[in-house]
């Protein structure tokens, strides 16, 4: 640890910095707005001026950009210096000479990192006497707003859509003072990720569209600290409220899972939450009058399930709070997994492989600094999108730093280490049934049907473990690449394996296990991660809980059986003819759910549950890490309460989480933990609680006089220690309960440096989330040895495979209007050569005749798609749920 | 699907829409790219070259010129158009025949070249940026020439002349029709 | 163009004039590349590179490094990187600057000779010589020039007869000053935007397409064969002062006799603007002088007995830049030429960091005002403000600290012209407004 003078006090910081990061992990202010934790330094904005001295004599010293200088053992250095203190407030009136002065009508006021480096450099009085230059705007899709004249040349935005993005429709245009950042020509943006720009922007040029509709300032909304619902990978969100609505996601840092991003369909997919397609009231159906108070409901079901013959069925998108709840009320014999036969073996192939303790679960942090990534058979674009956005930056990172070490060069200078790197990358290996986006960074890619993604994966792992049979022979080009795979596997320090559900291929998830036990054989630092469908499929699997159709026949055997769903659409886990087998099988059907949808259409007793955002509950990501999400706001309706609380108040529970929390782990060892996920509801710091309100929200007494002139009194929480109110705790609590950042002099989103042990580390205290599926220190495994045989296409018959679409496959987020917008129209897809052999062009209707069934798709030629599959999209609310994973007659109408 | 849909599946592809005409690169087009690209380490490197092959042959580059560029090379129009607008003289604006550049630096500046633009202003009837209206010449200003020693200087296409003189002028345009 | 009997001009001597250049037979019997099949026959890689340097040669392109020691941060040896890269700048585009173009169209063997020795040097592979799209007939000729040295084999394979190879290719260049600047210049060869990259590290660590590279001036690269064929210690001894060589100076503006002369380094500004350019035209005066290009200091009458070199122009407080001086005679307005310069500076700012960017373009505007008899004293203040601010290392790179040179320095030995503006509300020379 390298000492450094500061303002003529000593400092010790960590090597291999830049004073910038040094000085404010310190927790000096010093401005800056091209430097990003996350993008490392370019020197373009000049704000971050210092000076240094040679030495003790040096009087004089030299003004220096802090970002762009790095340590050095006994440097000095001066940030109050006179000379730099008003080079920086210049830097700010040169920015200021073009910046409208309308922050008064730009979203980004009052969570302005321009306003804060204004402040914090003391620049208050305008010299510039001429015309401000003026752009013209684009309109850039749903999700985000462009006002160019708001623009301070940072180049952040082309760098985060560019560099860690991969993005390639954004970009810089002419030069000097004409600079402009946008589209070639107006238009959607194509990157899912493209949502970080309105985070990423330190101004109002890049906004949050859906914000926008229902607008509030940041001060004025109530937050709490959550996880996002969309997909397995548990990213932290913050959700902010206003007038009981969710207003806006953002980023919630956690360096192990999500870092600074999000995808679109976490930020914007949010708009569920206040659908006007949520359930609000109980309903007993058949009633004269179907709602019923909440004490008419508990009373018919207490009776209803008194008299045990009853079953419960959990959710991948309902907590592990809820599922447990659920469990408990009908008793363990009797609970079953709101999945399918197929998802629940998958599902239960992946939690024994990663129970076993044989190999690491994978973080996103550990994905991100493995230097060879493997991906089987799994299209994480689309169902784990973080988790390829990750994936790209470890590819960039090996890149960089093997050139780095070429020169010594410190990994923060990014324009020297990219020009540096040129288009060298780290090593990546993709393969799935249909072409990614992702492929275009990878040294090899493939495509083939799942069969021959598993065996290729075999083939690799006998490639690298000699005690392995080899393949019989050399058959096809795809195991000729296997060698080539293996080889730059086996040359990694660090290699990570990633495979997943949803090729709906149990092999694919033995071959990456093989391939990763294999790797670890060698001595290699090898992690896997499976990726699932939903936010808590992991807890949901965790249970071990059979899937509902194991409860076929007694539900046959014993007539008249009680069914509780606990948020789960049977429809969208069955095809429609099997759902309705099912149904038809129940007795009275008890449905708690958040949506209406076709299954709570079906309910003889609907409850309402709360969202994720009006809930508090735990969700158990594919890493195998339970994390805590808080409820943001007590809504006005109180039958949205959390399932959880429902269920334990028909079975006459406890409603306290932390409670709760100590019954799961007695019960479920396998969820030990999930009491220490945060501090319990009576944690309080010099004996207050966190208040969810920033201390400057307004209007509180004033904003429901509309309906009432007494201010109400706050909701009290008794499942965590925040406040609903804006008093409380005003400095910087336990990671698990941050419910937004702020620091004085720092009202926008670069506050978080504050609650980082440094800029772009770890939170202070460490980061948030229990890890339950640990390696054991003695690792023991066995290989699989049932390797599958080649795929080969069938006349007449094709292998049906979902496909994943990031806007459009999920069922929550097709609530927000954006992500409906731009989701895909329902399609079939078939290889050229295919179509061409059935006559069929682009467009030309097909039809998948299925069990009797025919359903009509308009074409669509996918080039590179293996003869003899055949894929639709996934998850679509148009499209009806088809038996994916096996084989279909399809013909052309 | 509609074109403002992002397609989030990459392997699931129209098939290319490909039009004859002005919106592809010609065989001759290709062929001297293709030469740029074989002396650089990746495609897009050739990228500047490309833009002038281009421009030579369609004396500017149109918006189908500049995707078309970008689909040779495997870039996004945005890509290019970044490059594209960042030098002087690539113009994403149709020019006149005869593109004329007028040095405004300093020794031009200090010998007489604002009086040789204004003779040319009311000679042309156009300022600066512009394009006479029978699209005959387009005027801009630009940098040192390299031929202070004979300011004030002008260049019409390739032709450099020095030591211009307003009146002078009128001879000289006499070779551009 | 020829320079006085009896003084050595190594690199213009057999330069013709009027538009004509030396082919390569011309060249040849002049004994042009003879350095080359001498070095390749007997010296190393690590000699030529020790040659440079004791004979003190400094860069020709603005700012004067030692090329011999420029050239020693090239990684060298077994370990090195296998690509590497040899760059002639004839970007030539600083106002007032005309010389290289005079080496280019009058003899371009002479750099091609020149970049071979310097890419031996430093055992690079691949050279480019980056020409600024106005020189069109240096275009012309030096396409003519790479097809007849490819033909005479003293590039590609084996190079006259050597294992040394080489390619050397021309880069036209579409416009920006800043491509000029070296790394910008690197990322313009890299069909990128040309703005330029962080320092450290140097190009000559990790330069185009990350490989190492030496950029060097036309003028620069034109003297090395003379070196190689004469010694160090002559090429020392052909200057009058500390640094050595020849150095082609320039004069424009209103003198008698503008042009461009080789000349020994150190001759002084009197010599120049009396002597070569023949003086002031009849009825102007001498009022102040940029010596060596857009982006250096005024001097003025007072400095005329200094000598042109590095040093000495630098304690006089400026630079001796390109070596092309521009006259500002007693009817140009200051206020005027200044805001002209930084018009100039303003339109070629690459857009990258914010000082220049912003900085520039406003003190263009406050110029623009003072010659339009709308300035105001506190305009003054901001100019200070900017020539302080604008300085070298606050700027990613050394173009706004060049635009400031002109504008400091006019502020300090013209400033009641300035204030005469404002006072008067006009400008005091009638005819000059831009
Ligand atoms: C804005 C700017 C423009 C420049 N333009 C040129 C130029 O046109 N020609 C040139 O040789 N050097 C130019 N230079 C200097 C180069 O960066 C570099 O120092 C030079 O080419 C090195 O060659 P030398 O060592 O032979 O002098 C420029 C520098 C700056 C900052
Ligand atoms: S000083 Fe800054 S903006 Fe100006 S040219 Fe250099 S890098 Fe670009
Ligand atoms: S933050 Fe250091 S220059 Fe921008």
């Amino acid at each position: 640890m390298p000492t450094i003078r500061i303002d003529d006090k000593d400092y010790e910081v960590r090597d291999g910095k830049n004073l910038l990061e040094s000085c404010l992990a310190l927790g000096f202010d010093l401005p800056y707005f091209c430097w990003h934790p996350a993008m490392g330094s370019v020197g373009a904005c000049r704000q971050c001026a210092v000076k240094v001295f040679k030495d003790e004599q040096d009087t004089r010293g030299r003004l220096v950009m802090s970002c762009m200088e790095p340590v050095k053992e006994g440097l000095r250095l001066s940030i109050v210096d006179p000379a730099a203190k008003a080079f920086r407030e210049q830097v700010i009136e040169w920015l200021m000479t073009n910046h409208p002065h309308d922050c008064p009508v730009c979203d980004e006021g009052g969570s302005c990192h321009l306003q804060d480096m204004t402040v914090m450099t003391g620049h208050d009085y305008r010299r510039y006497q001429y015309r401000k230059r003026t752009y013209q705007n684009q309109y850039l899709g749903p999700f985000i707003h462009h006002e160019m004249n708001r623009c301070i040349q940072c180049y952040r935005c082309v760098r985060f859509y560019r560099d860690i993005a991969g993005g390639e429709d954004l970009n810089v245009y002419a030069a000097h003072d004409h600079i402009y950042f946008g589209r070639e020509k107006e238009g959607v943006l194509q990157s899912p990720f493209s949502g970080n720009l309105a985070e990423i922007c330190p101004t109002g040029v890049f906004t949050d569209k859906t914000l926008k509709a229902h607008y509030t300032r940041k001060w004025d909304l109530t937050n709490a600290g959550s996880v996002c619902p969309h997909c397995s990978l548990g990213c932290n969100i913050f959700a902010g409220e206003r007038y009981g609505e969710i207003r806006c996601i953002t980023n919630r840092f956690n360096s192990e899972v999500n870092g600074y991003f999000l995808c679109d369909k976490g930020r914007f997919g949010y708009e569920f939450v206040n659908s006007e397609n949520r359930i609000r009231q109980p309903l007993i159906r058949g009633r004269l009058v179907d709602a019923v108070s909440e004490d008419q409901l508990l009373e018919y079901l207490r009776h209803l399930t008194g008299n045990g013959n009853i079953i419960g069925i959990g959710s991948p998108r309902a907590s592990v709070e809820t599922n447990f709840s659920l469990m408990q009320l009908v008793g363990i014999d009797n609970f079953y997994q709101g999945v399918n036969e197929d998802t629940a073996f998958l599902q239960k192939r992946v939690t024994d492989i990663l129970e076993s303790g044989t190999l690491r679960s994978n973080s996103l942090r550990d994905i991100e600094s493995s230097d060879a990534i493997l991906v089987l058979g799994e299209d994480i674009w689309n169902t784990a999108p973080i988790m390829a956005l990750t994936v790209r930056q470890s590819v960039m990172k090996t890149a960089f730093s093997q050139t780095v070490q070429q020169i010594s060069l410190p990994s923060w200078n990014d324009i020297a280490v990219r020009e540096l790197t040129q288009e060298a990358r780290g090593y990546l290996a993709n393969a799935g049934t249909s072409g990614s986006p992702l492929d275009k960074l990878a040294t090899h890619h493939v495509q083939a049907a799942p069969d021959d993604i598993a065996r290729m994966g075999y083939a690799i792992a006998a490639h690298l473990d000699p005690s392995l049979p080899p393949l019989s022979k050399q058959e096809n080009e795809l195991t000729a690449r296997t060698g080539e795979i293996a080889l730059a596997l086996s040359l990694a320090r660090k290699p990570a394996i990633i495979s997943g559900i949803s090729a709906c291929n149990e092999a694919i998830l033995k071959a990456a296990y093989n391939i990763a036990w294999a790797l670890k054989r060698m001595g290699k630092e090898v992690g896997i991660s499976y990726v699932l469908p939903e936010c808590n499929s992991m807890g949901l699997a965790l249970t071990k809980a059979p899937s509902f159709e194991k409860a076929l026949g007694r539900l046959e055997r014993n007539t008249g059986t009680t069914v509780i769903v606990a948020e789960q659409d049977i429809y969208r886990c069955l095809p429609e003819e099997q759902a309705e087998m099912f149904f038809s099988k129940c007795g009275k059907i008890v449905v708690l759910d958040v949506l209406h949808n076709r299954t709570t259409e079906r309910a003889h007793v609907l409850i309402p549950s709360a969202s994720f955002a009006e809930g508090d509950g735990s969700f158990v990501n594919n890493e195998g890490r339970i994390q805590r999400f808080y409820k943001v706001y007590a809504p006005e309706n109180n039958n949205v309460i959390e399932g959880w609380k429902w269920l334990e108040r028909i079975g006459g529970g406890n409603e306290r989480i932390d409670q709760l929390h100590t019954m799961i782990e007695k019960g479920l060892s396998q969820f030990a933990g999930i009491s220490t996920e945060a501090p319990a509801a009576g944690f309080r710091i010099h004996g207050e609680a966190v208040p969810r309100e920033p201390h400057r929200y307004s209007g509180r007494t004033a904003m429901w006089a509309h309906l009432q002139v007494s201010e109400p009194k706050p909701h009290q929480d008794n499942n965590a220690p925040l406040s609903f109110t804006m008093e409380g705790y005003k400095g910087i609590p336990p990671a698990a309960i941050i419910p937004f950042y702020w620091a004085p002099g720092w009202n926008s989103v670069q506050a978080l440096n504050k609650y980082q042990e440094i800029p772009g580390g770890k939170l202070t205290g460490g980061n948030p989330g229990v890890r339950v599926l640990n390696e054991s220190a003695e690792p023991r495994g066995d290989f699989f040895t049932d390797m599958p045989e080649a795929f080969s296409a069938r006349r007449g018959r094709w292998l049906l495979l979902p496909a994943y679409h990031l806007l459009g496959s999920g069922e929550m987020s097709m609530e927000s209007r954006g992500i409906a917008e731009l989701s895909p129209e329902p399609y079939l897809a078939l290889s050229m050569q295919d179509a061409v052999a059935m006559n069929a062009t682009t467009g030309s209707t097909m039809v998948v005749q299925i069990m009797g069934k025919a359903y009509s798709l308009p074409l669509k030629i996918a080039e590179t798609l293996t003869d003899g599959l055949a894929v639709v999209p996934a998850g679509l609310p148009a499209m009806p749920v088809l038996p994916f994973g096996s084989w279909v007659e399809i013909v052309k109408k | 699907m509609s074109q403002n849909k992002a397609d989030t599946n990459a392997s699931i592809q129209q098939p290319s829409s490909a039009k004859p005409g002005g919106t592809e690169l010609s065989v001759a087009e290709r062929a001297l790219i293709d030469h740029e690209i074989s002396l650089v380490p990746y495609r897009k490197a050739a990228v500047i070259e490309a833009l002038k092959i281009v421009q030579q042959n369609r004396r500017w580059v149109s918006d189908e010129s500049l995707d078309a560029i970008a689909r040779y090379l495997d870039m996004n129009a945005a890509e290019v158009d970044s490059v594209a607008t960042f030098y002087n003289l690539i113009f994403r604006r149709p020019v006149g025949r005869h593109v004329m550049l007028l040095c405004d630096s300093v020794s031009c500046y200090i010998m007489g070249c604002t009086e040789l633009y204004r003779s040319l202003q009311q000679r042309l009837g156009i300022e600066f940026g512009h394009t006479t209206s029978d699209n005959r010449f387009t005027l801009l200003p630009n940098c040192c020439l390299g031929c202070c020693d004979h300011a004030p200087a002008l260049m019409i296409d390739d032709d450099l002349y020095r030591d211009v003189k307003p009146m002078e002028l009128e001879g000289i345009l006499k070779h551009y029709e | 163009m020829n320079s006085q009997a009896g003084m050595e001009t190594p690199l213009t001597q057999y330069i013709k004039g009027n538009g004509a250049s030396l082919g390569l037979k011309e060249y040849e019997a002049i004994g042009g590349y003879t350095a080359l099949k001498k070095v390749l026959q007997s010296m190393t890689p690590a000699e030529l590179q020790q040659l440079v340097m004791d004979s003190k040669l400094k860069g020709r392109g603005g700012a004067g490094f030692s090329t011999g020691t420029k050239w020693s941060l090239v990684p060298m040896g077994p370990e090195a990187p296998k690509r590497k890269y040899l760059i002639a700048n004839a970007d030539e585009m600083e106002p007032g600057t005309f010389k290289d173009r005079l080496l280019l169209e009058g003899n371009p063997h002479q750099l091609i000779e020149g970049m071979i020795l310097a890419a031996y040097a430093i055992q690079a592979d691949i050279s480019y010589i980056f020409l600024r799209w106005a020189y069109r007939s240096a275009a012309v000729l030096l396409k003519k020039c790479l097809e007849e040295a490819y033909a005479a084999g003293y590039l590609g394979q084996h190079i006259a007869g050597s294992d040394y190879k080489l390619e050397l290719y021309l880069h036209t260049g579409v416009g920006r000053y800043i491509c000029g600047e070296e790394t910008a210049l690197l990322n313009a060869l890299e069909g990128k935007r040309a703005t330029p990259r962080a320092k450290p590290p140097f190009p000559q660590i990790s330069g185009l397409f990350g490989k190492p590279t030496i950029v060097n001036n036309v003028e620069t690269l034109s003297c090395i064969p003379h070196i190689v064929n004469n010694g160090a210690t002559w090429f020392r001894n052909l200057s009058s002062s500390e640094d050595s060589g020849t150095k082609i100076y320039g004069v424009s503006g209103k003198v008698r006799n503008p042009g461009a002369w080789e000349l020994p380094m150190g001759t002084t500004i009197r010599e120049l603007l009396e002597e070569h350019a023949g003086g002031m035209l009849p009825g102007y005066q001498l009022k102040g002088i940029l010596p060596g290009g857009a982006s250096t200091d005024f001097l003025t009458g007072d400095h005329l007995d200094i000598k042109m070199d590095f040093a000495a122009v630098a304690a006089a407080g400026s630079r001796l830049g390109t070596g092309t001086m521009i006259v500002m005679d007693d009817k140009t307005c200051p206020v005027g030429m200044v805001h002209n310069l930084q018009h100039f500076f303003a339109q070629e700012s690459c857009g990258w960091c914010t000082p220049c960017r912003e900085g520039i373009p406003w003190v263009e505007k406050i110029l623009w005002s003072i010659e339009q008899g709308a300035g105001r004293k506190e305009d003054l203040e901001l100019l200070d403000m900017h020539t302080k601010f604008l300085g070298p290392g606050n700027t990613f790179c050394a173009l706004a600290p060049g635009a400031m040179e002109p504008l400091q320095s006019a502020l300090k030995y013209f400033r009641p012209e300035f204030e005469k503006h404002i006072e008067q509300k006009k400008c005091p020379y009638a005819n000059h407004t831009h």
